[in-house]
């Protein structure tokens, strides 16, 4: 049991980290396509090995301590960021379950946890406190700007991203992210029956993970860098990480809750072997993930940053209401509707 | 007097419309817009490899026509190094049997000075000194940037467009 935790812990935080530093190179790709520039294309075959370069550049950086900062919270503050965007990979279900040698493996690391979304809730609060004590133990007025954007920020759109949430737990009767995945398939994708929930869900993902056109706390033509100012070497590299392994962890939240997780429509009736079902719902589930960072990107580099109170503003005044209507709306389908 | 032309300010404070205040459709818009951009032809020139071709008028690194028979056209009347404007230009001159009697012994240009600014070829009564097409200089050593009669003389057949070009402004 424990071996079988450990092995999937090292594969999916293999996956997800070397995810991380191929997206850095995405995103720059992705930002020069959209410009009509080429992009990173010199080391290695089309830029391919430009992570490497990267890795090893922030590697070889030195390590700068402001004199200013609070030493031993100046340290924890990106590790709270990174702990807390691996973590939540731990309940996401990758794919139903797998059988090797007559035992099925669920995949996911901690699977049945019975209150999964309550789980991903607790842990995106907390990764309010890794910026926030960042910008705080800079010692940088900077960066203590961005540290309090940051929690201002998450706090206004967590209200907005639970209204989301409650909207799927209440359509699919559970907690756990695995029935609400089994309920999906027997009822219809959550984005085709709380449509609303999904845009608001969307929306404050974008906030929860910092960014464009939410990412005041780094505003980098504002406050230099925000929260990150003062970093250097590695620990500005888990800052870095941690914002990728966010957006990867936001993305297969959203597929799990809104695109059915590893679900593909019609292909369990196609009567295919068990296990090639299995690996294709692990393709299915990567591909809504990459789709949805794909998004998370194009929208990046389209829409400009809000300013602070115009963000203030869309998370109380417009999107809460929407949020508790969208409560309402969805009691009415679940009661009238779907019954 | 009100220095404020219509580009600076297009429109104030437009009122928006219904549409463009529900804010979803237009950023869609502009999704579509950039979107739009990932399948066009890119801009970019891959330097090293891909050259930039200067047209005529181009001011690059000044340079000597060196005619068929060998010798320089300059007969070093010293007006370029008079109206260098950051003294990059240095000339000296002696006598030669050849037909125009004088030429420079020495011509040297610091193109640490040289700003480009091409009053040497416009002075220059005998189309002697011009600007060339070369763009890239740079120099590891300060030494190897103060260029002589060496490295100054081009055969006139590579210089003939600007020689043309100047012919062609001149006339006007």
């Amino acid at each position: 049991m424990l071996i079988e935790a450990l092995i999937k812990i090292v594969i999916v935080l293999f996956t997800v980290l070397t995810a991380v530093s191929y997206l850095v190179l995405l995103e720059r790709w992705i930002s020069a396509w959209l410009q009509d520039r080429i992009g990173p294309n010199r080391v290695g075959p089309f830029g391919l090995f430009q992570p490497l370069a990267d890795v090893l550049k922030l590697l070889l950086k030195e390590d700068i301590e402001p004199s200013q900062s609070e030493k031993w919270i100046f340290w924890l503050a990106p590790v709270i960021s990174i702990v807390v965007a691996f973590s939540v990979l731990a309940i996401i279900p990758f794919g139903s379950s797998i059988i090797l040698g007559g035992k099925s493996y669920s995949l996911a690391i901690a699977s049945g946890i019975n209150i999964g979304v309550l789980y991903i809730i607790a842990l995106t609060s907390v990764g309010v406190y890794g910026i926030t004590l960042a910008g705080w133990s800079s010692g940088s007025k900077y960066s203590l700007l961005g540290g309090l954007r940051s929690s201002a920020q998450m706090i206004s759109y967590e209200l907005t991203l639970g209204l989301g949430l409650v909207s799927v737990v209440m359509l699919s009767g559970t907690l756990d992210l695995g029935g609400i995945i089994q309920s999906q398939i027997s009822g219809g994708w959550n984005i085709i029956r709380a449509p609303l929930g999904f845009m608001l869900f969307l929306i404050s993902s974008f906030a929860e993970t910092n960014r464009q056109p939410f990412d005041l706390p780094e505003a980098e033509p504002e406050l230099v860098g925000g929260y990150h100012t003062e970093y250097s070497s590695m620990k500005f590299a888990l800052f870095f990480l941690a914002e990728y392994a966010n957006m990867i962890t936001a993305s297969a939240v959203m597929s799990v809750l809104f695109l059915g997780g590893w679900h593909v429509p019609f292909l369990h009736t196609m009567g295919l072997d068990p296990t090639l079902l299995a690996v294709l719902g692990i393709g299915a589930f990567a591909l809504k993930i990459f789709a949805f960072i794909f998004f998370f990107m194009w929208v990046r580099w389209t829409i400009p940053r809000f300013r602070y109170d115009q963000l203030m503003n869309l998370g109380w005044k417009v999107l809460l209401p929407i949020g508790i209507v969208n409560i309402v709306l969805t009691a009415l389908e679940k009661t009238y509707l779907l019954n | 007097m009100q220095y404020r032309s219509k580009y600076n300010n297009p429109k104030p404070n437009r009122k928006l419309t219904l549409w463009e205040k529900l804010y979803f459709p237009e950023i869609v818009r502009g999704l579509l817009t950039t979107i739009k951009h990932l399948f066009r032809p890119k801009f970019t020139r891959q330097y090293p490899e891909e050259k930039w071709e200067a047209p005529a008028a181009f001011r690059g690194r000044p340079v000597l026509v060196m005619e068929e028979n060998g010798a320089e056209r300059c007969v070093a009347c010293g007006l370029c190094s008079r109206v260098c404007p950051p003294l990059a230009i240095e000339v000296q001159a002696s006598e030669t049997e050849l037909l125009k009697e004088r030429y420079p012994v020495r011509f040297e240009i610091n193109m640490l000075r040289c700003i480009f600014c091409g009053f040497c070829e416009e002075v220059c009564p005998e189309e002697a000194i011009i600007m060339s097409k070369d763009y890239e200089l740079v120099y590891t050593k300060y030494d190897d940037a103060i260029l002589g009669k060496d490295k100054l003389l081009v055969p006139k057949k590579d210089l003939q467009e600007r020689l043309d070009y100047l012919r062609k402004m001149r006339n006007v």
